[in-house]
């Protein structure tokens, strides 16, 4: 029994928490500020984690990672609101509302899922371009996923889109729990174990290996084709369940929301995690999203203390808060059988 | 299409390519020798528009001090030219030293110092939102829009003298780079960075010089900007500055030749784009046309790929 606790303590631990949060938000313990906030992060880690694959694992420079966000919250949306919900443009609901409970997290995945085939657009480019010019790829690739969607009246074009929130109520009529913490406290469990068990796995171990060096790797033995076109796959994949959830907490999303500056954020947050570390990602995701709470009542200089205080960190610690380490080799675990 | 507006796009294309080529001449110089992808250089641009306004205003008597003697507006123009590429300067070696510079010794990974770079542009945005206000400016007129017509072909003297001004700007470049000692020693640090300081080279004294004249060309790109387009904004040079540094890259990144075609193409593709199909389409074509090239030549137009060495 102890064997088992301890083998899953991280897993149960996190459990717990998911069950704490859910329930205080339910009880109203915390206010829906509060829950928004925390909301925010759970996505921000998603985020995170899923360009620090690509930007520091792989060490290749990502900067479109709002296009992926934008597709899998576009395709999330479409399909909640077509299915679940009564929308000017799509009709009366076509299923009921204990489907929309069900089918929810299928949807993101169905989001995910055209999300990262749109990275292929990168990762194809990617078997024979590196450094600054797949950089410009994925800028670009931003662009036009922006740019695609600002073009497609029957989703509201450059107006955007909106009903999502009917979706989240239908849920809520079903049985009155606040189901988007739910999701995303899920959806950043798995993201955060599935993230670590493919980068400590002998295969995903191929991606660090592209990155030292390609062609040492290629005659190791890893097809390093199949390895960047899996690290962006899942990249951007995570990146659009991220953006479904995005979507559906705010209720409403514009192609004005998924430019180059919400590329920028997400990249901040990896460059100050470090580059290569998942403990790092999760800590600066935390940290960069209070951040951005506290100093909201800034206004305008808020835009200019964040750079600076960042610019700051950079001078004192240019690796980033863990470096290329994770939480685990400050604590090591003595007691190994 | 019509013969005849047909060249009216190519006039119009040339002039809006100038504007990139002006910017995307400060990425590459500045790539060239770091290997650093400024991303703080469109923001730089809007700096040199702003720095340009400030001049005007004051030379011609429009600010809150007084001139006490009249000048002359062409003048005028040569001065707010000539002062803002100085001062804009300022700013770019500024960024250098203050940001850049710290974290090269300490021997940070590239990508830490782009982040940088990108936090420098948002200071520099933001910062100028918050001291000058959101509200958009004009930019005083200096320069009298004279418009000569040729059948259905109108041009303004304005758009000669950006396109003028754009092909200057790159052969005097081009020859600094060839001929000039400094331009050795740039061309050097691009082509050995190890073997360099080496030789008795003064590394930073030429990376100070690199950012002098990019930002100085960034300067003169901005005011001849608000010069066509008389509208300053603090996120001008945002979306200007990404479009520019994609330019250069299409061009081949490191080669001034390549900064300056790169730059002339993306121009005539978005004239030619939004001439053709709603100017909605404008990204979304450009841009996939600039994918399409560079999956077919993945080192941009005149860069030279280099095989591994194992």
């Amino acid at each position: 029994m102890m064997h088992i606790l301890h083998k899953y303590q991280y897993f149960i631990l996190y459990i717990l928490f998911s069950v704490l949060m859910v329930f205080s938000a339910q009880q109203e313990w915390i206010n829906a500020y509060i829950q928004l906030v925390i909301m925010y992060i759970g996505i921000n880690i998603i985020l995170s984690s899923s360009l620090n694959i690509v930007n520091g694992y792989m060490g290749e420079f990502s900067c479109g990672h709002a296009g992926f966000i934008a597709v899998g919250a576009y395709v999330t949306s479409v399909l909640n609101v077509w299915l679940f919900a009564s929308d000017r443009v799509f009709g009366p609901a076509i299923l009921g509302e204990y489907w929309a409970l069900t089918l929810f997290p299928v949807t993101l995945l169905a989001g995910g899922l055209i999300a990262s085939l749109v990275g292929l657009l990168v990762a194809i480019p990617s078997f024979n371009t590196r450094g600054d010019y797949l950089a410009i790829i994925t800028l670009a690739v931003n662009y036009i996923v922006k740019s695609a969607i600002e073009n497609i009246q029957i989703i509201g074009g450059a107006r955007g889109f909106m009903g999502m929130r009917k979706v989240v109520n239908a849920m809520q009529d079903v049985w009155d729990i606040p189901w988007m913490m739910v999701f995303i406290l899920f959806f950043t469990g798995f993201t955060v174990w599935i993230i670590w068990r493919f980068v400590s796995s002998t295969y995903g171990k191929g991606i660090i290996a592209v990155r030292e060096d390609e062609v040492a790797a290629e005659i190791m033995g890893v097809n390093t084709r199949r390895m960047k076109m899996t690290a962006f796959m899942l990249s951007s994949g995570l990146a659009g369940i991220a953006g479904g959830l995005f979507a559906h907490v705010l209720g409403y999303i514009n192609p004005g929301s998924f430019t180059i500056m919400k590329s920028t954020e997400v990249m901040v947050m990896v460059y100050l995690g470090g580059m290569g570390s998942l403990s790092g990602s999760v800590i600066s995701a935390v940290l960069f999203t209070v951040l951005l709470e506290l100093l909201r009542p800034l206004q305008v200089i808020k835009w200019v203390v964040i750079p600076l205080m960042l610019i700051l960190l950079m001078m004192f610690r240019p690796e980033g808060i863990m470096g290329n380490r994770e939480l685990r080799d400050f604590f090591p675990k003595h007691d190994k059988k | 299409m019509d013969f005849e507006i047909l060249i009216q796009n190519i006039l119009n294309a040339l002039q809006w390519g100038s504007f990139y080529a002006l910017i995307a001449l400060g990425y590459t110089l500045v790539y060239g020798v770091l290997l650093l992808i400024n991303f703080a250089h469109g923001d730089i641009f809007m700096v040199g528009a702003y720095v340009g306004f400030f001049f005007a205003i004051l030379f011609t008597g429009n600010s809150f001090i007084q001139i006490p003697f009249d000048i002359p507006l062409w003048l005028v123009f040569i001065l707010t030219v000539v002062l803002s590429m100085i001062v804009t300067s300022f700013v770019g070696v500024t960024l250098e030293r203050v940001a850049y510079r710290p974290l090269r010794r300490k021997g940070a990974n590239r990508l830490y110092v782009v982040i940088t770079a990108l936090m420098c542009g948002l200071i520099l945005e933001n910062a100028n939102l918050a001291f000058f206000g959101a509200s958009r400016r004009m930019f005083p007129e200096l320069i009298d829009k004279t418009i000569y017509t040729f059948g259905t072909i109108s041009i303004s003297n304005i758009k000669i003298m950006v396109i003028i001004t754009a092909i200057m700007a790159f052969i005097i470049l081009e020859l600094i780079i060839r001929k000039t000692r400094i331009g050795m020693a740039m061309r050097a640090i691009s082509y050995d960075r190890v073997a360099v300081p080496l030789m008795g080279i003064p590394i930073d004294r030429v990376i100070v010089f690199t950012f002098v004249l990019g930002s100085s060309m960034a300067a003169l790109a901005g005011v001849l900007f608000v010069t066509a387009y008389p509208v300053l904004e603090p996120y001008m040079g945002a979306i200007i500055g990404w479009k520019a540094f994609i330019a250069a890259v299409v061009g081949g990144i490191g080669e001034i030749r390549g900064a300056f075609v790169g730059g002339f193409l993306l121009g005539f593709i978005e004239i030619f784009v939004a001439a053709f199909f709603p100017s909605t389409f404008r990204d979304l074509i450009a841009f996939s046309l600039l994918l399409l090239l560079l999956s077919m030549k993945p080192t941009g137009l005149f860069g030279v790929s280099r095989s591994t060495k194992i």
